[in-house]
Formats: structure tokens, C-alpha cells, sequence
């Protein structure tokens, strides 16, 4: 099969490749994909709370050059964006920018399962520390507004 | 280790298996007879035709003394694929009043599998063997499962992929013993493990002289012509050629190729045996020391001594086989096809899909050096470890998370 000159560059010369501290409050991870389907991707997100900017990204991919290609391409893409913005990705774009053939259509899905999925576990810990300052801690909370 | 390889061609061939370069002597043998030498080996009025029938015999005889045969009981095909639908169909056909039983194993080659698929299809029965971790199937298994009405049974010599050779003789005896005929798909056989038509009992034998050194498009059916004589209805009608079995003009300068390709075999044997093994036992050692938990695929008690599969855990075939492109091998993953399957002769090992789309077949051939086997164990040992770094399956087994126990997404 013949890759293309972007999926090659990608392949050969990864961006972003490593982890981020997948505990951190400000961290999202998303791990998709099984071993026997042939790809597993994770990938990370770093969100600076005030602007709501991905200030960094990170991933690892056990896949096809395709697969390390797209996941690689998505951390590029990432970098700088707003959360809203990275929820807007769509797969379709992975294709046309790194020339995927048919059979590889599904390397370019995963990744923007792996988008959507470190968003949402960066949103469920934010939710879940919103949450619980606001569900456990109502009373207090509420009196903190009164004394502010 | 410090002195400059001497490396003539890039990508390195190791893939022997699909195919194998032809022996230059192999070449000069044929070239004649796309020449000066044109005649119809089935005209029996002039020269031209005595020729060409005299080189055939020649070829005929070669491939007979490959195999311990009689030059008369080989039938020229186009190559292993239809000599296996040859033996397979024909024998089903021409003994159909007899029985309708057929046994064979999960991890033959297609050319095996499909027609027996055909044959169920048509109302004949078919007997799969399963294998063990190693691809080796079971004897007693095997003498269970034949049957009164059980036509024959066909087993390969050995197995395309892992390189694991069934114990031949011991099936042919069995199958002797129980009046069964016993098919072989020696595909990948000959220069690598001894054949013996008489020692091994075997009355069915499918050959292809691109796995050793001959020209692609012509290969060969032993056919047994004595105890048992066996008979086949032909898949091709026509000019009666091959004792009415496979009709068609004979494929002269390939059949000449073939016949000097089977001589080399066996006039070499010993010495390409002894090389192979050093090579491929050179590779394996390289491998395994820098990367102790790969895995090597199939029996390593009994196998063909030039071909080495090995699952690199952690690792995708695909992306490796991108990585190492400077050599050309194949892959276990098939993720280049739509289904996403991994090999189906890996998987009836038991062997995982994970470690099934690890696997990397290294098949040497004749004209691999010790160079190019030190180069590729730098190459597969330097990708592999970057893949790994970038594998987050690697990462999670750095941090003692067991695999299995993890919850995937499948997709």
C-alpha cells in the first residue's frame, strides 16, 4: 500500500508523542480502540482554565502508520485550540489533509473519538469538582456568596 | 559488527515464501526454449515437437527425483493452486459413488480451504482439523475422524506462515493403513524438508516451481500410479494431455525452468539446509536478545528451516512492516484489507489477535548473506523500540496494568 507524503512525514517523524499527568485536575485523557482491532489510541489533553484554551497535547498510538499519522496530525490540530473548537474536528478533515485511502477511513474516526473522549473525561473531572462544590458543599458554597 | 555491510539491494528480500527469485542457472535453462527451440511438445511428427517433448521429459524426470517419484506420475499445472484443486476436486469427483467424506485442517492454504468450501457446497462433507499452540495437528484426532466413507485426507507439508511441518509420514502411514488417500500440499517444501513419495505414503502431491527457485505459472501433481493407482476426473477438458488429467498445450520453457530448478534442490540440499538454518537461527538470536519478549510463531521443534514468524508484542504489523521498509517481509496483520482480520492461521494457533497483528514472517532465501540478516536484526530491533515508546499498550505494561483486564472500546 502506498502511504502519502503527509502520513509518511507523520510516521517517520511524530508529533507530540509522550503523556501527560493523566491525575491532573486540568489533564483529559481518551484511550479508544481494542488490540485485536489493530489500533489502540490515547490521547491527552492539557486545558489552561481561563481561556479555555488546549495549551498542550500529547499521544500514543498502537496502529498502522495511518493510525500513528491521524493521532499524530489531531495533537497538532489541538494545540492552541479552544475546547469548543477541538469538539468541532471531524474526521473528514484527517482524511483530506493526510490523504487517507478508503480502507484506512477508520484511522481518522478513531481519532476523533479520542478528541471527544479526552474531552469528556476533562469535563467529567471539571463537572465532578463543579459538582461536588456545588451538590456537597451547597450550604457553604451559598454562604461564601452571602459573606463575598 | 564494524565492517561495512555489503548489501547489493534495497528493500532486502526476505519474504521467500510468496516467492523466490530465479536461480540465474534456472534462467539460462529456459531461455532457449523461448527461442529457437518453439515446438508443441504434443506434436509427435517433427524436430521441433521431439525437442521440446525431450526437454519436458528431462524436466519431468527432475521433478520426479525430487519428490522419490516416477517421472510418469507427474502432471504439469499451472501451479500449486490448481494442482490442489486438481487433487482435491478430481479425486472428490471421480470417487463420488465411493464416498463423500474429505478431512483437512484449519490452517491449510487457501488453495486448499476454498475447494474443499466448494465441495461442502455440493453436498460432500469436510472434516476440519483444529492444531495445537504450535500448528501441529493431532494424530489420534486425525484417525478419528476418518471414516468408512472417507475419500481423502489433505494435510500440508508445511505451513506457509509459521513454517510448521506436519509429521508427513506418519499421516501417510495412517492413511495407508486405513485406505485412505493422503493429498500434500508441498508447496513450500522442497529444498527445505526432505520429500519422499514411498517413505512418506503419499498419493497426492502439489508442487510450485516459484517457491524454489523456478519460474512463476507452472507447477506440478504427483499423481500415485501404483498402490494405490489413483485416478482423477480433470478439471480441464481437452487435447487429453497428462493422461487425460490436465489438457492444455505443456508451458514448455517454464516446465524446463521448474525441472532445473528441482535439480539445484536436490542437488543442494544439504548445504542450503545448513545455510538457511544459520541464517535464520542468526536472526532469531539477534532478535531475541535485544527484544527477549518477542515471540517466535509455530513449532520450533519441527518446522522449515528458512522461514521465522515473529509477534513483536506492543507493536502493530503494519506500522512495523512501514518502519522496517528496507526489508520486505510480510505481515500477519492483514489491516490493509477492509475486514481488519488478522491472520487466520495465527489465530487457530490460539495465538491472540493482539499478538497476531504483531507478527512479522521472515522467509530467507538463497541468496541472503549473514550482512543483510545483521542489518535487518538492527533495523527490526532499532523500529520496534521506537514503536514502542510510542505504543501506548507498551505504556501500560511499563505501569503493571495487565491487558486483558482492561475495558476496550471495540469499534
Amino acid at each position: 500500500m502506498a502511504y502519502s507524503d503527509k502520513v509518511l512525514d507523520h510516521y517517520n517523524h511524530p508529533r507530540n508523542v509522550g503523556a501527560l499527568d493523566k491525575d491532573a485536575q486540568d489533564v483529559g485523557t481518551g484511550v479508544v480502540g481494542a488490540p485485536e482491532c489493530g489500533d489502540v489510541m490515547k490521547l491527552q489533553i492539557k486545558v489552561d482554565e481561563e481561556s479555555g484554551r488546549i495549551v498542550d497535547a500529547k499521544f500514543k498510538t498502537y496502529g498502522c502508520g495511518s493510525a500513528i499519522a491521524s493521532s499524530s496530525l489531531a495533537t497538532e490540530w489541538l494545540k492552541g485550540a479552544t475546547v469548543d473548537e477541538a469538539l468541532a474536528i471531524q474526521n473528514t478533515s484527517i482524511v483530506e489533509e493526510l490523504s487517507l485511502p478508503p480502507v484506512k477511513i477508520h484511522c481518522s474516526v478513531l481519532a476523533e473519538d479520542a478528541i471527544k473522549a479526552a474531552i469528556a473525561d476533562y469535563r467529567s473531572k471539571r463537572g465532578a469538582a463543579g459538582q461536588s462544590a456545588t451538590a456537597a458543599q451547597a450550604p457553604a458554597a451559598a454562604g461564601d456568596g452571602t459573606a463575598s | 559488527m564494524t565492517d561495512t555491510p555489503q548489501i547489493a539491494t534495497f528493500p532486502i528480500y526476505m519474504d521467500n515464501s510468496a516467492t523466490t527469485r530465479c536461480d540465474p542457472r534456472v534462467v539460462d535453462k529456459m531461455v532457449p526454449y523461448f527461442g529457437e527451440i518453439y515446438g508443441n511438445a504434443a506434436s509427435r511428427n517433427h524436430a521441433y515437437g521431439w525437442a521440446a517433448e525431450s526437454a519436458v521429459d528431462e524436466a519431468r524426470s527432475q521433478v520426479a527425483q525430487l519428490i522419490g517419484a516416477h517421472p510418469k506420475e507427474i502432471i504439469w499445472t499451472s501451479g500449486s493452486t490448481e494442482a490442489n484443486n486438481l487433487a482435491i476436486k478430481g479425486v472428490a469427483e471421480m470417487y463420488s459413488k465411493k464416498g463423500r467424506h474429505l478431512i483437512t485442517c484449519v490452517t491449510e492454504h487457501k488453495a486448499v480451504i476454498d475447494p474443499m468450501k466448494h465441495l461442502e457446497q455440493q453436498g460432500y462433507e469436510v472434516t476440519w482439523l483444529e492444531v495445537d499452540g504450535a500448528g501441529r495437528i493431532d494424530l489420534g484426532q486425525l484417525a478419528a475422524a476418518i471414516r468408512d466413507d472417507t475419500l481423502l485426507v489433505s494435510l500440508m507439508f508445511a505451513n506457509n506462515e509459521t513454517g510448521t511441518a506436519h509429521p508427513v509420514a506418519e499421516i501417510g502411514k495412517l492413511c495407508k493403513e486405513r485406505g485412505v488417500l493422503f493429498h500434500t500440499d508441498a508447496t513450500q517444501a522442497p529444498g527445505k524438508l526432505p520429500i519422499d513419495v514411498e517413505a512418506q505414503d503419499i498419493d497426492l502431491l502439489s508442487l510450485s516451481a516459484h517457491k524454489f527457485y523456478g519460474p512463476k505459472g507452472v507447477g506440478a501433481l504427483y499423481v500415485r500410479r501404483k498402490n494405490p493407482r489413483v485416478r482423477l476426473a480433470p478439471i480441464l477438458d481437452g487435447g487429453g494431455h497428462e493422461r487425460g488429467m490436465r489438457s492444455g498445450t505443456l508451458a514448455v520453457p517454464g516446465i524446463v525452468g521448474m525441472g532445473e530448478a528441482a535439480r539445484i534442490a536436490r542437488e543442494e540440499f544439504d548445504q542450503e539446509v545448513a545455510r538457511m538454518t544459520a541464517l535464520r537461527d542468526r536472526l532469531e538470536n539477534g532478535i531475541r536478545k535485544a527484544l527477549p519478549d518477542s515471540v517466535i510463531n509455530g513449532d520450533v521443534e519441527h518446522r522449515m528451516p528458512h522461514l521465522s514468524n515473529i509477534s513483536f508484542p506492543y507493536v502493530e504489523g503494519e506500522s512495523l512492516i512501514m518502519g522496517i521498509k528496507d526489508v520486505a517481509v510480510s505481515s500477519g496483520s492483514a489491516c490493509t484489507s477492509a475486514s481488519l482480520e488478522p491472520s487466520y492461521v495465527l489465530k487457530s494457533l490460539g495465538l491472540g489477535d493482539e499478538l497476531a497483528h504483531s507478527s512479522i514472517r521472515f522467509s530467507l532465501g538463497r541468496f541472503n548473506t549473514e550482512a543483510e540478516v545483521d542489518y535487518v536484526v538492527d533495523l527490526v530491533v532499532k523500529e520496534v523500540t521506537r514503536l514502542r515508546e510510542m505504543s501506548p499498550l507498551w505504556e501500560m505494561v511499563q505501569e503493571g496494568i495487565d491487558l486483558s483486564q482492561v475495558k476496550w472500546t471495540v469499534h
